[in-house]
């Protein structure tokens, strides 16, 4: 970093920050309130994970995917999984696939329930985290829970299908909470999304352009928000996507305010996408012929990608035909969305940094791996 | 399990089953009904017997000064005991009412967020949990940071508690309960809570800390800035009832109008409730809370001011944060509100004492209901909120009373 004027100040915002949302660490250059510059440093949080793969079996890298965005740990088993069923050529099941549409959607929602919560922690209002985070996502926690046993790290979504049928009940109780959460949408909307004070912190605040969305190669809701109609579930739809009818909300400006309302409306589609799912969930096997010891994909590689929580979450998987990956790469989106903070903040108040850097919904274990 | 002392602080865990919590909580009930029942019995029996509390204690000065002179004492004895006790009383008053407001704060908040809040020490819904904080608090290590002016450091918590402590000698809890019944009672509250502001400067420079740096500036910025409308927003009432004493503005509301309605200030026509509504934002925002707690900013100065203090010091800063709660409601009280009097005649019978802690418990509670529904206003939006709306409308309000009165005159 350059040297510094006179009436600058270096602010050292993380890694132990309240509002960094783990272990981020932005070095922020101050002009009283205003900020200047800033740089995100990143590796806190490092962990190898794709070093470690290396030395994993396949199903045994199934465990590790759960802790890079530990938000949505269902969606990083589903994009993993997909991706060595490429190398396998491995016919799914239909109910297995259902089941992985269900579980991951509602993992979505649990995901786009917690960046609902700490933005409004951001922004100084404490209620909804409790409502987002100490209510509803505690009843999708609670469903994943009866369906797997884990409600942090499923490790549901396996190689080849997925690890547990759903118990009796489970379908009329993630019904009920799907009627749920579609009040609970209003009640957010009153206390937060249309908040005069809520407004005034988000609208207009930390605009990014379309063209420069595309640029910086931002993925999911922040690209969508900046107007980019961009979802892979409707571009490249994996899975059994294409059978189910759902929206692809667009924001207008690209500002705080939209990337916020992005995740407030995809958990009302994926509502909309689990009510399908379920009624029309079918009967058999949720686990296809796969090998289970000694999972030995062709020599080869794979990239699959699926929609994440925060974008485009992608596995590059190459095998030499041994029991473990010959080497394993992870498209994180919160780590290239993250690329575009040190642009974006500039020339806003400490305090909208703080908004900024919510709204674009980083997890610092997808990050840094 | 062996009985002491401390089981006071809730039953040993693993003994929850339904039955004992239901237990518990008749048990709880009937312990309050067993406290709280003998103090109505004996409140409403002083009430029918000798009337309002505060000229008892009079009697009792008058009583004293007697017996002294009886038996000889020096003659500054009595002087001194009639400066002492109310200050004792202001002394209890003042480490009690935060203490109060504090549990409020914890079982409201907790209730707004769908929890339950502390429900274990005090055996009744967690009653004792700021005693215990309090306790926790003090036994903790006291952190002065290698870089931080140690003097100043020390000296901040202090000046921004003293001022709060003085703060409450004029205001009036009742009919001749009151610590100081000054002239100026009015200047006094709101020059003395603003000395608070160097408090808050002081310990931001003191810590040498960027965060508490930034967060004592924006306190000193927010702070003066909403001395003024606050101010102003009192002014119709000292025009209307002309005086600045707290206790003659509480005796200039008395009365019905037509017979309904009280004669407190907030229900006069428009300039009562204008001038409310600013006095209350402004007193949120004088009280560093959601939406206007930019100086301690969670989410963004992690703690502001504070982040370097620990212990005591921090406990002190915390017990001024909740005193100026209480003050800013016990002045909205005696202004708006009428202070201790009963709205109508035939509720008379409850003493004034419990009517000026109801209703500035009532307030208390909508200023906790506004931290906990609110998000937190950028800095320079408070400002522009203060100086370009704020201002404003107080002096429009002030001229309205001004031509109200002239009008009544004429």
């Amino acid at each position: 970093m350059e040297r510094l004027s006179e009436h600058e100040l270096l602010l050292n915002m993380g890694p132990q920050h309240p509002s960094t949302h783990g272990v981020l660490r932005v070095v922020l250059k101050l002009d009283g309130e205003v900020v200047t510059g800033a740089v995100p440093d990143v590796g806190y949080l490092h962990r190898g994970v794709e070093k470690l793969a290396e030395n994993r079996t396949y199903p045994q890298f199934v465990i590790l995917t759960d802790r890079n965005d530990y938000l949505a740990a269902m969606l990083n088993n589903w994009g993993y999984c997909l991706s060595v069923e490429k190398l396998l050529k491995v016919e799914i099941p239909q109910r297995a696939e259902f089941l992985r549409v269900i579980t991951g959607e509602l993992d979505r929602i649990a995901s786009h329930l917690v960046f609902i919560g700490t933005f409004g922690l951001d922004l100084g209002a404490f209620t909804p985290f409790l409502y987002a985070f100490g209510r509803e996502r505690e009843m999708v926690l609670d469903l994943f829970e009866q369906l797997c046993g884990a409600r942090l790290t499923y490790s549901y979504v396996r190689i080849g299908g997925v690890s547990h049928d759903v118990p009796e009940g489970w379908i009329e109780k993630a019904k009920k909470f799907i009627v749920h959460m579609r009040g609970c949408l209003k009640e957010y909307d009153d206390l937060l999304s249309y908040n005069p004070i809520f407004l005034d912190r988000t609208k207009g605040i930390g605009v990014l352009s379309a063209s420069k969305a595309v640029a910086y190669g931002l993925t999911g809701p922040n690209l969508r928000a900046s107007g980019v109609k961009s979802d892979l579930r409707e571009l490249d739809p994996y899975g059994v996507y294409s059978q189910f009818e759902f929206d692809v909300p667009t924001g207008e400006k690209g500002d705080c305010w939209d990337r916020y309302m992005m995740r407030r409306h995809e958990i009302e589609q994926s509502c909309r996408i689990v009510e399908q799912a379920l009624d029309r969930l079918p009967a058999g096997d949720i686990m296809g012929k796969v090998p289970k010891v000694n999972l030995r994909p062709p020599a080869g590689e794979s990239y699959a990608q699926i929609e994440g929580a925060r974008g485009w979450l992608g596995y590059y998987v190459i095998s030499d035909g041994g029991t473990s990956p010959y080497r394993l790469h992870v498209r994180a989106p919160s780590f290239i969305n993250l690329a575009v903070m040190g642009e974006i903040l500039k020339g806003w108040k400490v305090a909208d940094a703080v908004a900024i850097l919510g709204s674009i919904d980083i997890v610092l274990g997808e990050v840094d791996r | 399990m062996a009985k002491g002392p401390w089981t006071v602080l809730g039953p040993a865990v693993g003994s929850q089953t339904a039955d004992a919590i239901k237990r518990r909580y008749l048990m709880s009930f009937v312990m309050l009904g067993c406290i709280f029942g003998p103090i109505f019995a004996v409140v409403v029996g002083v009430q029918l017997k000798v009337g309002e509390i505060g000229p008892l204690l009079g009697r009792a000065m008058d009583a004293f000064s007697v017996f002294a002179a009886q038996r000889g004492a020096p003659v500054w004895v009595v002087p001194a005991a009639s400066f002492l006790v109310p200050c004792l009383i202001l002394a209890v008053l003042f480490n009690l009412a935060p203490v109060v407001v504090i549990w409020l704060e914890l079982k409201i908040a907790a209730h707004i967020q769908v929890r339950m809040g502390p429900m274990w020490v005090g055996r009744f819904h967690g009653i004792l949990q700021p005693v215990a904080d309090g306790l926790k608090l003090m036994l903790k290590e006291d952190i002065v940071p290698a870089e931080a002016d140690r003097w100043i450091h020390y000296l901040a918590p202090v000046v921004v508690l003293v001022p709060a402590f003085v703060a409450y000698a004029p205001v009036s809890f009742g009919p001749r309960l009151v610590g100081i019944d000054l002239d100026t009672g009015t200047l006094f509250v709101m020059a003395v809570s603003g000395l608070s502001t160097l408090g808050l400067l002081m310990a931001g420079w003191a810590s040498q800390n960027k965060y508490s740096a930034l967060g004592g500036l924006r306190a000193a910025a927010q702070t003066v800035s909403y001395e003024i409308p606050r101010v102003l927003s009192l002014l119709p009432v000292v025009m209307w009832a002309g005086t600045l004493s707290l206790s003659g503005i509480a005796r200039a509301q008395e009365g019905l109008w037509m017979g309904i309605l009280p004669k407190w200030f907030i229900f006069y026509p428009g300039i009562g409730l204008i001038a409310y509504v600013i006095y209350f934002i402004c007193t949120v925002a004088e009280t560093n809370r959601t939406p206007f707690d930019i100086a301690e900013a969670e989410s963004e100065l992690v703690s502001g001011f504070n982040t370097e203090y620990s212990g005591m010091k921090f406990a002190l800063f915390f017990l001024a944060e909740y005193a100026y709660v209480f003050l800013g409601a016990a002045v909205g009280t005696d202004l708006f509100f009428g202070g201790g009097s009963a709205p109508w005649n035939f509720l008379r019978f409850i003493p004034s004492y419990v009517w000026f802690i109801a209703k500035t418990l009532g307030q208390v509670f909508l200023i906790i209901l506004v931290r906990w529904t609110y998000p937190r206003i950028r800095v320079d939006r408070l400002m522009e909120f203060c100086w370009k709306f704020l201002v404003p409308w107080s002096l429009v309000n002030v001229a309205l009373a001004g031509a109200l009165i002239l009008w009544r005159a004429r």
